[in-house]
């Protein structure tokens, strides 16, 4: 597919030694929802950093929409949007003026139609002439994504997006984040809400110190990585494993009441799976009470492959 | 040429001076009108003329000058350092614009802030003591040539500071000795000898007496070292501030 993000070998250490990045190579496809997983610390800010031009690489690439983001930064930058961590606002202006004065500095020529537009869908339309210091947090947070919309990107950068936000709020960032898909525009964020990843995400990467562990479709990844654990509540207790499960691990625990199986990959329906291993175990004369199946959450993955919790 | 952004950035720092219009405006003028009250009215009136001049007029090219020598610096450093303070200088960074235009936008706004300010007090001085400006042209010349290059040294020190200590301590503990004992009050012939020479050092006594010129037509340095020296510190701004944005200095990680 047609990549509209390349990063290319790309290397950042710091003036104090930290190495943050560590050759990232990674393709960022036109249109999609990409979800950059990782810890503290793993490289996601410097990632998007590099990217949007904060932070100067010390060797590789990127380019945006075709063009570089060193040698060609203008057309480059014109094309991203950055909401930042942070919540870093001018305090006196007005909403309007900020969110104007962002399109301007994007070179482009004033539309308050377009403004309003982003201000309506953000619903700060009653607040636009408040004074940013006069305004919650929520509402900054808000300011600050229509300011990075202000100049019409085709690439739009959400760090930490939902970071401390209400529950509100949350769902209509979503909900705008969806409609923007819908135009075209191609969305890269890091969240350390793994679930909004699971319903976000077209595809995840998973980044850690400083190294991209892994690239993959969402569901891909959880069908290649996810688990499936059946327990089944015996009714009466069993001493030993019965045989004949085939390769499927399988455990009994100790009072003999509990078997608990495990299946790799999305729901394991694909080799008859829990349908199979009940019939076999009726066959097999053992009757049961309970049957409950736990998937195992991106969360999940994402523990196994980073070691820690994010 | 990113034209919308050099207009925003300078339409913006303008915008911060208007909302802080007593302290923008309100506060230099008065201070100056203070100083030819006392040094031009009260004491100036007891003093005799220096080359045909009366005290009172003398003294006005140099409190316009110590006007805007502090007030190009204080905006300038004062307008880049506030987002780099706040963290809304992410958005410059990530905006396609050149280092041109930055300083276009930044130190554009601070001097057109500094000429209306010496504009402003031109006027108040006019209502205090009676004077003719012999060359106004030159005056306007020294007037933009000076805020434009001490906006450009503002624009350093609001990169440099990394607290709000520094940025005060340039204008309050270098630039105004610097131009209190650079001829703003007297004449360097009134100071005895070894004075004359030392004072030769200060580089404000240059800029005092180059503007004293425009206005009056005396002076005790050579007009072309003051126009000079005004160049070469101007050349030597821009030379540091392409270093800043080439390597990053204190921008960029």
């Amino acid at each position: 597919m047609d990549p509209i993000v390349v990063v290319s070998n790309l290397d950042k250490i710091y003036a104090s030694g930290h190495h943050a990045l560590k050759s990232i190579n990674l393709e960022i496809r036109r249109g999609e929802i990409f979800a950059l997983l990782g810890p503290n610390g793993a490289g996601k800010t410097t990632l998007i950093g590099v990217i949007c031009g904060l932070v100067r690489p010390t060797a590789g690439s990127v380019t945006a929409d075709g063009s570089d983001i060193a040698s060609d930064y203008r057309a480059a930058r014109a094309k991203i949007g950055l909401v930042p961590q942070e919540l870093a606002t001018d305090m006196f202006s007005k909403v309007w003026d900020t969110v104007s004065f962002s399109r301007g500095l994007f070179g482009k020529a004033p539309n308050p139609a377009h403004i309003e537009r982003i201000l309506r869908e953000l619903s700060l339309w009653d607040k636009k002439d408040s004074q940013i210091v006069a305004l919650s947090g929520g509402m900054k947070r808000r300011v600050l994504i229509a300011k990075a919309l202000a100049h019409e990107p085709r690439i739009l950068f959400l760090d930490e997006p939902t970071a401390g936000v209400d529950v509100e709020l949350r769902r209509d960032m979503w909900a705008m984040v969806r409609r923007l898909r819908e135009q075209g525009v191609t969305i890269i964020l890091t969240t350390h809400y793994i679930e909004e990843a699971e319903e976000m995400a077209d595809r995840i990467g998973v980044i850690n110190k400083g190294e991209i562990v892994v690239v993959e479709e969402k569901q891909a990844l959880m069908r290649k990585l996810g688990q499936t654990t059946v327990t089944i509540g015996l009714k009466q207790p069993l001493r030993t494993s019965p045989s004949d499960f085939g390769e499927r691990p399988m455990t009994l625990s100790e009072d003999g009441l509990t078997l608990s199986f495990t299946f790799t990959g999305e729901g394991g329906e694909e080799d008859g799976g829990v349908a199979d291993l009940v019939k076999r175990l009726a066959a097999k004369g053992v009757d049961f009470k309970t049957i409950n199946m736990n998937r195992s959450s991106l969360e999940d993955i994402f523990v196994d492959l980073v070691g820690e919790r994010s | 040429m990113n034209f919308f952004a050099v207009r925003a950035i300078y339409m913006f720092e303008l915008a911060r001076s208007r909302r802080t219009l007593l302290q923008s405006i309100a506060a230099p003028v008065i201070s100056t009108s203070l100083y030819f009250i006392v040094f031009g009215s009260a004491i100036g009136g007891r003093m005799t003329t220096i080359d045909g001049v009366s005290y009172g007029a003398f003294i006005v090219p140099g409190l316009i000058m110590l006007t805007l020598l502090t007030e190009s610096v204080s905006n300038a450093s004062f307008g880049i350092y506030l987002p780099r303070f706040t963290g809304t200088i992410y958005e410059l960074l990530s905006a396609p614009v050149s280092v041109f235009e930055v300083l276009l936008g930044y130190v554009g706004a601070a001097a057109t802030k500094s000429i209306i300010l010496g504009v402003i007090i031109l006027g108040t001085a006019r209502i205090f003591v009676p004077f003719d400006i012999v060359h106004p042209v030159w005056t306007g010349i020294f007037l933009v040539l000076i805020s434009v290059t001490f906006s450009l040294f503002g624009f350093i020190l609001g990169v440099w500071a990394d607290g709000f200590e520094k940025l005060q301590v340039v204008p309050l503990m270098i630039l105004s000795p610097l131009t209190f004992l650079g001829g703003t009050f007297y004449s360097i012939d009134m100071l005895p000898p070894p004075w004359r020479t030392i004072v030769l050092f200060n580089p404000v006594v240059y800029l005092v007496n180059g503007f004293r010129w425009a206005f009056y037509g005396i002076a005790d340095v050579t007009v072309a070292v003051s126009l000079g020296l005004t160049a070469i510190f101007m050349i030597v701004c821009l030379g540091v501030i392409a270093w800043i944005f080439k390597t990053g200095y204190r921008l960029r990680g």
